[in-house]
């Protein structure tokens, strides 16, 4: 399955409210596209909307995929919460797709796929007694598993504390390799180290973002790492006084 | 302890209030006497408390498997939500225990008509409890479900039911709490057995120490039935 580029394209609105104007949004195969900015300005909307699922935003000229097919069955969304399903154990969770669509689930792939985000031996725990780094390695591995080109991650590793994150932004960006991933995150540093290209978005619009040359996943150390995520958040700062 | 502190002390309440009134047996029997009763007619008892427990159970049995399977079918159906959801409110405002008269004119004194009262007190907490839950489903994992494109048979059994667990738990919890007056009222209208025809006849021949025998045996069973219920539904909320 190769990975399609996006194309989201016009005004983000929600009824008669205008959320985000005049998007143009390029999100290249194979490659992340972050869009980073202000709470409200209908992000995880623009991300539900990718996913083709419910939400009450739109987008005037809609999302399109360069190869011309419809995106329904290409996308998935891994979500600010885990959504692991408590009464089921890492595997069963893992299998949670192929089980919903009534099809049979492929065990050896989901061991394997847990064994790559680092839950070997895990596969009989229930959610509650992993911590909040390996539930959310274990909603990558369910992510995995559903094999689409094209990821969405609204916000998922926010909730962890700063080491885990990062180890988590390593581990997505070595699994994701050949996705289509669209990211959403509100902290500058995530951005910084994970976009291809990045995006801010604000009630104005969308604006590029100035990235390091070097390819993403760049280091923490990395000097420039850093004064790109300060820049971000200068930018991010001005837009939060704009709005 | 203070559960069997609290029964000591009721007890003792109960033999001081009939030594200190010196109340007629017949009226308020002491505890003493009572317990005697209970001893002396532990076989009749016992058959009695065997033919309520019986239906009681197959009461409780016929009423939450049929109210389990309405609540998926409605879950699962929509055009059986239209057709039997305002039926369902219907029937929950109709007062069950007022058509005991009515079953037992149908079905007459045996068995039959005491399972059926326990089984339509049984069906529409069971019903409405689980199917409640079951339409609950959090958003997140209607997200997963859509995005995983979930087929509705195993969208109810992977998600939906095991989501509804703790709300089918407090149907079973209510059940348990109506099934025992349903099997007595049934009883009372019209049977040859059980303790509810028992109390009544006790009654009748002023024998009023068997009757709290009766009476105390029925609130054991509540008692256990309720317990059972709700360890259970504890079990589930976990």
């Amino acid at each position: 399955m190769t990975a399609p580029d996006l194309h989201l394209m016009g005004d983000l609105r929600m009824g008669d409210r205008l959320l985000c104007p005049g998007l143009d949004l390029h999100c290249a195969a194979g490659a992340w596209t972050v869009l980073l900015g202000p709470s409200g300005v209908g992000k995880s909307s623009l991300a539900r909307l990718v996913a083709s699922l419910p939400c009450p935003a739109y987008l005037t000229g809609g999302i399109t995929a360069d190869d011309g097919a419809s995106l329904a069955g290409r996308v998935t969304l891994m979500a600010q919460t885990d959504q692991l399903l408590p009464w089921a154990d890492a595997l069963e969770n893992v299998t949670l797709g192929a089980r919903l669509r009534g099809a049979r689930p492929d065990r050896g792939r989901a061991l394997d796929l847990l064994r790559r985000v680092g839950l070997d031996g895990h596969a009989n725990r229930r959610p509650a007694t992993l911590s909040g780094g390996q539930r959310q390695r274990l909603a990558l591995a369910r992510t995995l598993m559903e094999d689409r080109p094209v990821v969405v991650l609204d916000e998922p590793f926010s909730a962890l504390d700063a080491a885990t994150r990062a180890t988590m932004q390593d581990l997505a960006a070595e699994v994701l390799t050949g996705c289509t991933v669209i990211l959403i995150t509100h902290d500058p540093l995530e951005a910084a180290r994970m976009a291809t290209r990045a995006w801010l978005l604000d009630p104005a619009g969308a604006a590029p973002l100035d990235l390091p040359v070097t390819s993403a996943p760049r280091r923490l150390s990395d000097p420039a790492t850093l004064a790109a995520q300060a820049s971000l958040y200068r930018r991010l700062m001005a837009a939060d006084d704009a709005a | 302890m203070p559960p069997i502190l609290a029964l000591a002390f009721g007890l003792g309440l109960w033999q001081a209030i009939v030594w200190a009134t010196a109340v007629p047996h017949f009226i308020l029997p002491s505890p003493v006497r009572v317990a005697a009763a209970l001893w002396e007619n532990t076989a009749l008892l016992g058959a009695q408390a065997a033919v309520t427990l019986g239906n009681l159970a197959m009461g409780l049995g016929a009423g939450i498997m049929l109210g389990m399977a309405t609540a998926l079918n409605l879950a699962i159906s929509p055009s059986a939500r239209i057709l039997l959801r305002p039926l369902m409110v219907f029937a929950q405002a109709v007062p069950v225990f007022a058509l005991a008269p009515i079953v037992t004119l149908w079905l007459g004194y045996g068995a039959p008509s005491k399972i059926v009262m326990v089984a339509l007190v049984t069906y529409f907490p069971v019903t409405s409890a689980f199917f409640d839950g079951l339409m609950r489903l959090p958003a997140d994992l209607d997200d997963l479900a859509r995005q995983m494109q979930a087929r509705p048979w195993p969208r109810l059994m992977l998600l939906q039911l095991p989501h509804a667990l703790p709300s089918l738990g407090s149907g079973l919890r209510l059940a348990a709490v109506q099934a025992p007056f349903a099997v007595i009222i049934a009883e009372w209208v019209g049977a040859s057995k059980g303790l509810g025809h028992l109390m009544l006849l006790s009654n009748g021949r002023a024998q009023t120490d068997l009757m709290f025998a009766a009476l105390i045996l029925l609130a054991a069973i509540s008692l256990c039935l309720f317990l059972a219920a709700d360890r259970l539904a504890r079990h589930w909320d976990r």
